[in-house]
């Protein structure tokens, strides 16, 4: 295809935007800085398994039903591995999140993944309280009748009605897993397109002051290939050192 | 089923379950910061 029919092209088009957002190299890397090498750097994945847990106890739950889970042991196993799955889920991305929140993440033009992660959690507060509202049992009532005023107060309560077990049941497993879902991907494309943050020893610069000078052009971490460059670079930590090149 | 033990402080209140999970997930979070990474070479070397 030549360059005109290209520019004409929303597939070319796209395939351009795609390959500008995550460089090939960048996508699955086979290589991380050296300084991933600790525990801290493994709650984001831990996150994301704990979440496709979630996802997948929740589809089981909704091939049964509303209630169905109450009638058989299998039922039972399934709700638990729900219920524990989120509570793996949150515990590991607050971790994540607090590993993040004293390596100031947002360092290097992350600020939008900062920002992502943390609607992500958000997102996943509604996600869960609705499904403690889906439980079809006295407790889902007791916390469903605990809320309501609260949000009646905040003047959301004719559009978002607790009591109305068919519309939090909705929510639950249509409009906040979609939602949550876009934005844990989102969040991970920015984390692959500007790498992991380094550590602030490694960068010389803490937070809230100017970053020193730039010795060299960023390199990113893992790529096999440097891409032809198509704008400017997308990376903006400073170059570290690669678990390769210390090891 | 048994009520559920709430511990207090002022206008903080809080079951003692959820408070232990709270310190549990901290001392997870300071043993991630403290316990070497398995394939880890570089420390020995400084």
């Amino acid at each position: 295809m030549t360059a005109t029919a290209e520019r004409g092209s929303w597939t070319a088009s796209l395939r351009h935007r795609l390959a500008r957002t995550v460089p090939p190299g960048q996508v699955l890397p086979d290589r991380q800085p050296a300084y991933v090498a600790s525990w801290i750097y493994v709650f984001g994945v831990l996150s994301l398994a704990s979440l496709l847990l979630v996802l997948a106890s929740g589809i089981v739950l909704t091939v049964g039903g509303p209630t169905w889970w109450h009638t058989n042991a299998f039922g039972h196993f399934v709700n638990s591995t729900h219920l524990w799955s989120v509570e793996l889920f949150f515990a590991t991305m607050v971790i994540h999140l607090w590993g993040k929140f004293f390596m100031a993440a947002w360092r290097g033009k992350r600020g939008l993944t900062w920002v992502t992660g943390g609607l992500a959690f958000f997102g996943s507060l509604g996600t869960a309280f609705t499904g403690y509202l889906s439980q079809t049992n006295f407790d889902s009532q007791w916390i469903s009748t605990q809320a309501k005023d609260g949000l009646n107060a905040a003047g959301i309560g004719a559009y978002f009605n607790v009591l109305n077990g068919g519309q939090m049941l909705m929510w639950h497993i249509t409009l906040l897993p979609l939602l949550v879902g876009v934005i844990v991907l989102l969040h991970v494309v920015l984390v692959r397109r500007h790498g992991v943050v380094p550590p602030i020893d490694e960068t010389g610069w803490l937070p809230g002051t100017q970053p020193p000078e730039r010795e060299q052009p960023p390199e990113p971490a893992g790529r096999a290939e440097p891409p032809a460059p198509v704008e400017p670079p997308v990376r903006t930590d400073e170059r570290v050192p690669t678990a390769r090149s210390r090891s | 089923m048994t009520a559920s033990y709430y511990l207090h402080w002022g206008v903080v209140q809080i079951s003692l379950a959820n408070f232990l999970v709270i310190l549990l997930m901290v001392l997870v979070f300071v043993l991630a910061l403290l316990l070497p990474f398995p394939g880890r070479h570089d420390r020995g070397d400084r």
